[in-house]
C-alpha cells in the first residue's frame, strides 16, 4: 500500500504531463504572469483584465469565425519560470501572441525567447525603456519609466511649486527604481532639490525608519514610486509621524485598495496614471461598467491596461490577412490612434506605445482628474 | 536628537513584533529541536480568521475592547487548531525520522498554507479591521510615543513572563523541559510526552494568533504571503537570542528591530537586511550559540 | 574508462533529444542538469559532511553573477571553439564562489547545527541584497542579454545550440558527480563522513575536523557556482530574485527527498523536483484554479511521511541492482 501510493506519486505527474490538446478551429493567445507567490496580486489583476477583452470579442463571434483561446500560465513571479513558461507556450501550445508580463524584469527575461521564436509580445505595464529593445517582436501598451518620471518631476515643480522633494523607492522592483531615477534626474534639471532618497524592498510592512528620515529634512513632497499594496501602509505611517508633505506616485498606485489600506492618509495625495475615475471618455465608461459586472469591484491600474492590451492585440489580429505570428507583428506596429479605455495609443517605431498621462488626485475610492500631460 | 528618540520607539515597536512572533519559534524549537518553518504561516491564517471573524460579525469599522477580545479569541483558536493539526498529522509521523525531514516536511506544510490560502482567499491585499483607536500617550519635541506601540511590547513581555511561568514554576513545565532534555527517558518517567508536545504547539501556535491580531493592528493590510518575511526576521531574532530559550527570544526580537532601525536611520536603508544579517553573523561568530543560549560543551 | 562511456552514451542521448523534443522540453532537460548540480554539491556539505546550510543560492549567485558579467568582458569565441569559452566562464564563475564560499566557511564553520544554517541564510541574503544594489549587473533590472550558446555550422551539418549548451552541461554533471563520488571513497571524504558521524571522535582521531568542514564547503560552493554560470548563459538572463531563500530550500529538499549522502538519490530528486511544478500545469484545465502549488507542497509532505529516510536513505541506485543480483545468484 505504501510503496503504491508512493510509485503512484512519483510517476503520477509524468503521466499528467502526457495530456493531449486540443486544436481546433480556434486563435491561442498565451499570457504568462504572477499568478502565484509573492507578486500573484498584479498577475492576477492582470488576467482578469485580459478575460474581460476576450470573453468580449468571444461573445461577438471570435475573429472571422474563429474564437479566441487564452492560455494563461504562471510563473509565481520567478525570471527564469518567465523564460520556461513561454519557451513552452510557443513551442507546446503554438500561441501565435503573447501577452505579458507586470514586471519588466520577467519581461527581459521572455522577451528574448519570444523575439527569437518570432512570436509577438506584447506587454501590458512593463514600464521599462529596455523591454521593447530587444527586438522587432516586443510591444507595449503602456508609457515608459522615463515619460511618467517627467510628468511627475513636471508636476511638483510647476504645479505643487515643490522645492524639495524626497524618494522612497522600493529596490526589490526595476520599476520603482527605474521610476525614481529618471523623476530625480527630471527634477534636479527643473531646478528641484532631492533632500532625500531611501528604500524600502517590497512586501515589507514597517517604513518608519525610513519615514524618520524623511521627516528630518522635511520635504514639500515625498514621491514614492512602488504598489498600493505598500503605499497605502506608507502613507498611513508618514501621517503618523507627523509629515505633512504632499505625496506623489505613479500608476502602480492606481488600485481600490489603495485607500481602502491608506485611508484618509492617502486622501489628496497626488499620481500619475492613465485616465481617472471621472473620465468622460465613453470607452473608460464603459469598461469600468463591464468590469464591475464581471467581477463585481472597481478595476485596477493593471486591469486597465491588461484589458487596453488585449483589445488592440485583437485589433491586430482582425487586420492581419492571415492568423500568423509575422503578419500580427506587422498590424501591432501600426497601430495608430487606438481608442482604449485609457487613452488614445499610438505604437511609434521603438514599438513603445505613445499615450499621454493624467495627474489625479486620491479623494477617497474616486481619483479625481487633476490635468492631463501629453507626450 | 529627536530623530534618535524615535528611530528607538520605533526599533522597539518593531522588535516587540518580532519578539512576540519569535517566542512561538522558540517553544517549539526547545522542545523539539525543530524550526517550525510552518509558524510564520499559521500566523497568516491567524490574521486571516480575525478578519472573517470581523467581517462575520459586521465588527469590521467598530474599534474597541470588545473587538479586540472577540478578534484575539478567534484568531487563537483558529491557530491553535491549525497548529494542532499539523503536529497530529504531519509531525508526530515523523517523530523518529531525522531532524532535515521533519525540517522539510514544515517547509512543506509552509508552501501548502501559503499558496492554499492564495487559492482560497485570493492574492490580493486585504484590509484589516481597525482593532483600537491609536492614541497619543506622551510627546516631547515632536516625537510621539503611541498606545500601539506600547500595547504591543506590553503583550509581548506579559507573554513572555508568563510563559517563563509556567515552564518553571509549575508541573507541566517541569514536564516540558523534561521532554525536551530527553524524550524517551521523560517517557519512562511517566510523562505523556505527545501530550505535552502537542500542548506546546497549541501555545506556539496561540502566541501566532495574538501576534497576528497586533500585527494587523498596526499594519492593517494582510495578505497570504504576510508571513514570510516577517516570519523569517523573527526566526532570525529567536537565534540571535539563543534558540530555545524565552528571554532570548525577546532580547533577541528587540536587537533585531532596533538594529534594523539604526542602520536605516544612520547606515543606509538599501542594505537594511544585509546589515542586520552581518549583525546576526557578527554576534553569533563572538556567541555561537546566541545571546542567552547556552554554550554546552559537547561531550564524549 | 567506464564514465567516459557513460558520458559518450548520454551525449548520443542529447542528439536524440535535439530532433526529437521540442524547445521546451531541452529548457527543462538543462534546468534539470543545473539543479542536479546543485543538489549533488549540497549533498556533500548537507548530506556527507554533516552540516546544514541554507545559502546554496548565494553561491550559485556569484557563479552566475561571475560568468555572466565575464561574457560581456569577453565574449565567447565563434563556432566549436564556443565550448572552450563556456567552460572558461564556468570555471571562473566555480572558483569565485568557491572563493565566497571560503570567506563565508572559514569564520561560520565552527558553529553548530541550526546556527550554521541561520548565519549560511544570512551570507546568502547579504549576497542577494549586494547584487539588488549593484548597478554594473543591473540591480533590480537585472542583468539581461548574456550570451548563450550559438549553433556551429559545420558546412552543412549543423550543431544545435542545444547540444552545445547539453554538452557543456554535460560535462559538469558527470564531473560533479565522480569528483564527489570518488572524493567520499578516499582519505578526505572518509574525513568528511567523520564529521557527520562523531566530530569529537573525528578530532580524537585526528581528523582536523575544521579543515575538513571548510574543504567540503569551498568544493561545494565551487559547483553551486559552475551551476549559475550554466544557468546563466542558458537562460540568458539573471536577476537577484532568482537567488533568493526559496532556491536554497528548493536545494535542501532535492537533498533531503533524494536521501542525505545519496548521489543517485539527489539526481532522481532533481529531476522529480524540476519536472513535477511543470508537469502539474495542465492540471489547472480540469479544476479550473491553479492548485499546482497546492499539490506540489502536498506531495512533498507525503513523500517525507511515506519515506522518512528519503527516496534512496544513504543508499546508492547500484546497491540496489547490486543486492538484486547478489540475491539472484543465491537463489541460484
Amino acid at each position: 500500500m505504501r510503496r503504491s501510493l508512493l510509485v503512484a506519486l512519483v510517476v503520477l505527474p509524468f503521466l499528467a504531463s502526457c495530456t493531449k490538446k486540443n486544436a481546433g478551429n480556434e486563435i491561442v493567445i498565451g499570457h504568462y504572469g504572477s499568478m502565484t507567490g509573492s507578486e500573484a496580486t498584479f498577475g492576477q489583476s492582470t488576467d482578469e483584465g485580459i478575460r474581460l477583452a476576450i470573453d468580449e470579442i468571444n461573445a461577438t463571434g471570435g475573429i472571422k469565425g474563429k474564437k479566441i483561446k487564452l492560455i494563461t500560465m504562471d510563473d509565481q513571479g520567478k525570471a527564469e519560470e518567465a523564460a520556461s513558461v513561454v519557451t513552452r507556450l510557443i513551442e507546446q501550445e503554438k500561441v501565435v501572441a503573447l501577452l505579458g508580463e507586470v514586471a519588466s524584469s520577467r519581461s527581459l527575461a521572455a522577451a528574448p525567447i519570444a523575439q527569437a521564436k518570432k512570436v509577438p509580445m506584447l506587454t501590458p505595464s512593463s514600464t521599462n525603456p529596455k523591454v521593447t529593445e530587444v527586438g522587432d517582436f516586443i510591444f507595449r501598451a503602456c508609457f515608459i519609466d522615463p515619460f511618467q518620471g517627467t510628468v511627475m518631476a513636471k508636476f511638483a515643480s510647476e504645479n505643487l511649486k515643490a522645492k524639495k522633494v524626497a524618494i522612497l523607492r522600493d529596490v526589490k522592483s526595476d520599476y520603482s527604481v527605474g521610476l525614481a531615477d529618471f523623476f530625480a534626474a527630471k527634477f534636479k534639471e527643473l531646478g528641484g532639490e532631492i533632500v532625500a532618497d531611501v528604500s524600502y524592498q517590497g512586501s515589507d510592512v514597517d517604513f518608519k525608519a525610513q519615514l524618520t528620515q524623511i521627516k528630518s529634512k522635511n520635504p514639500d513632497a515625498l514621491f514614492i514610486p512602488g504598489y498600493y499594496t505598500e503605499v497605502g501602509l506608507i502613507a498611513r505611517q508618514a501621517r503618523e509621524l507627523g509629515i505633512k508633505s504632499t505625496l506623489m506616485g505613479g500608476d502602480g498606485w492606481d488600485s481600490p485598495k489603495l485607500s481602502e489600506i491608506g485611508k484618509e492618509a492617502v486622501n489628496g495625495a497626488y499620481f500619475s496614471n492613465h485616465y481617472s475615475t471621472e473620465s468622460k471618455e465613453p470607452a473608460a465608461i464603459d469598461f469600468m461598467n463591464k468590469f464591475k459586472a464581471k467581477y463585481n469591484k472597481q478595476p485596477d491600474g493593471l486591469s486597465s491596461v491588461a484589458y487596453d492590451a488585449t483589445k488592440m492585440l485583437i485589433k491586430a489580429i482582425e487586420a492581419s490577412p492571415e492568423i500568423k505570428a509575422s503578419a500580427i507583428r506587422d498590424q501591432l506596429a501600426a497601430v495608430k490612434e487606438f481608442q482604449g479605455a485609457t487613452g488614445k495609443i499610438t505604437i511609434d517605431d521603438k514599438r513603445n506605445a505613445v499615450k499621454s498621462a493624467v495627474v489625479v488626485q486620491v479623494d477617497g475610492s474616486n481619483n479625481k482628474y487633476v490635468t492631463t500631460i501629453n507626450p | 536628537m529627536e530623530d534618535f528618540v524615535q528611530h528607538i520607539i520605533n526599533g522597539v515597536s518593531l522588535g516587540s513584533i518580532y519578539a512576540l512572533i519569535a517566542l512561538g519559534y522558540t517553544m517549539v524549537y526547545g522542545i523539539l529541536q525543530l524550526i517550525n518553518f510552518a509558524h510564520s504561516d499559521v500566523y497568516m491564517m491567524g490574521a486571516f480568521a480575525s478578519y472573517y471573524t470581523a467581517m462575520f460579525l459586521g465588527r469590521d469599522n467598530q474599534p474597541g475592547v470588545g473587538t479586540l477580545v472577540i478578534l484575539l479569541v478567534a484568531s487563537m483558536v483558529a491557530c491553535s487548531l491549525l497548529g494542532l493539526v499539523i503536529e497530529r498529522f504531519c509531525y508526530r509521523p515523523l517523530r523518529k525520522a531525522p531532524k532535515l525531514n521533519i525540517l522539510i516536511t514544515a517547509i512543506g506544510v509552509s508552501l501548502f498554507l501559503e499558496y492554499f490560502a492564495q487559492v482560497v482567499f485570493g492574492a490580493d491585499p486585504k484590509v484589516f479591521p481597525s482593532v483600537l483607536n491609536d492614541t497619543v500617550l506622551a510627546e516631547m519635541n515632536g516625537v510621539q510615543l503611541k498606545s500601539s506601540d506600547v500595547t504591543v511590547l506590553a503583550v509581548t513581555v506579559i507573554m513572555m513572563l508568563i510563559l517563563n511561568f509556567v515552564i518553571y514554576k509549575t508541573m507541566l513545565g517541569k514536564a516540558m523541559r523534561a521532554t525536551s532534555t530527553n524524550m524517551s527517558v521523560a517517557s519512562l518517567m511517566g510523562v505523556n510526552t505527545d501530550k505535552i508536545i502537542a500542548f506546546t504547539f497549541i501555545v506556539g501556535s496561540s502566541l501566532a494568533g495574538v501576534g497576528s491580531v497586533l500585527v494587523g493592528m498596526k499594519y492593517p493590510k494582510i495578505d497570504p504571503l504576510m508571513g514570510m518575511l516577517i516570519g523569517l526576521k523573527a526566526f532570525v531574532a529567536a537565534v540571535l537570542g539563543g534558540i530555545g530559550n524565552i528571554a532570548g527570544a525577546v532580547l533577541g526580537g528587540l536587537l533585531m528591530g532596533v538594529s534594523e532601525e539604526m542602520v536605516v536611520g544612520y547606515l543606509s536603508s538599501t542594505y537594511r537586511d544585509a546589515f542586520a544579517f552581518g549583525i546576526l553573523i557578527v554576534i553569533l561568530i563572538f556567541r555561537p550559540s546566541g545571546l542567552l543560549g547556552k554554550n554546552s560543551v559537547e561531550k564524549v | 574508462m567506464k564514465p567516459l562511456l557513460v558520458f559518450a552514451g548520454l551525449w548520443l542521448c542529447g542528439f536524440a533529444v535535439d530532433f526529437s523534443f521540442d524547445a521546451f522540453i531541452q529548457l527543462i532537460l538543462i534546468y534539470i542538469m543545473i539543479n542536479m548540480m546543485l543538489a549533488m554539491s549540497l549533498n556533500l556539505v548537507n548530506g556527507y559532511t554533516g552540516q546544514f546550510s541554507l545559502g546554496h543560492a548565494g553561491f550559485m549567485a556569484v557563479g552566475a553573477y561571475t560568468s555572466g558579467f565575464l561574457s560581456t568582458m569577453l565574449p565567447p569565441m565563434a563556432g566549436g571553439l564556443q565550448i572552450f569559452s563556456y567552460f572558461f566562464y564556468a570555471i571562473s564563475g566555480g572558483l569565485a564562489a568557491a572563493l565566497a564560499g571560503w570567506l563565508v566557511g572559514l569564520p561560520s564553520l565552527r558553529l553548530k547545527g541550526d546556527y550554521l544554517a541561520i548565519v549560511t541564510l544570512g551570507f546568502g541574503e547579504i549576497i542577494r541584497v549586494i547584487l539588488l544594489n549593484t548597478q554594473a549587473v543591473g540591480g533590480a533590472r537585472g542583468m539581461y542579454g548574456i550570451l548563450g550558446p550559438t549553433d556551429w555550422d559545420l558546412g552543412g551539418f549543423v550543431v544545435s545550440k542545444f547540444v552545445i549548451g547539453y554538452t557543456h552541461a554535460l560535462f559538469w554533471v558527470v564531473l560533479c558527480f565522480l569528483t564527489i563520488w570518488r572524493l567520499i571513497r578516499s582519505s578526505h571524504g572518509r574525513a568528511f563522513l567523520s564529521v557527520r558521524e562523531d566530530e569529537v571522535a573525528a578530532e580524537a582521531m585526528g581528523v582536523n575536523t575544521t579543515q575538513a568542514k571548510v574543504r567540503a564547503f569551498v568544493l561545494s560552493s565551487f559547483f553551486a557556482g559552475v551551476a549559475g554560470s550554466i544557468f546563466a548563459h542558458y537562460a540568458n538572463y539573471l536577476n537577484p530574485g532568482s537567488f533568493a531563500f526559496m532556491r536554497s530550500i528548493d536545494a535542501v529538499i532535492m537533498v533531503v527527498l533524494g536521501g542525505m549522502g545519496s548521489l543517485s538519490g539527489s539526481l532522481l530528486a532533481a529531476v522529480f523536483i524540476t519536472v513535477l511544478p511543470e508537469a502539474l500545469r495542465p492540471l489547472k484545465d480540469l479544476t479550473g484554479v491553479d492548485l499546482r502549488m497546492v499539490i506540489y507542497s502536498l506531495s512533498l509532505i507525503l513523500l517525507m511521511i511515506l519515506r522518512p529516510k528519503g527516496l534512496f536513505g544513504s543508499n546508492e541506485i547500484t546497491d540496489f541492482i547490486r543486492r538484486k543480483s547478489s540475491a539472484q545468484k543465491v537463489k541460484a
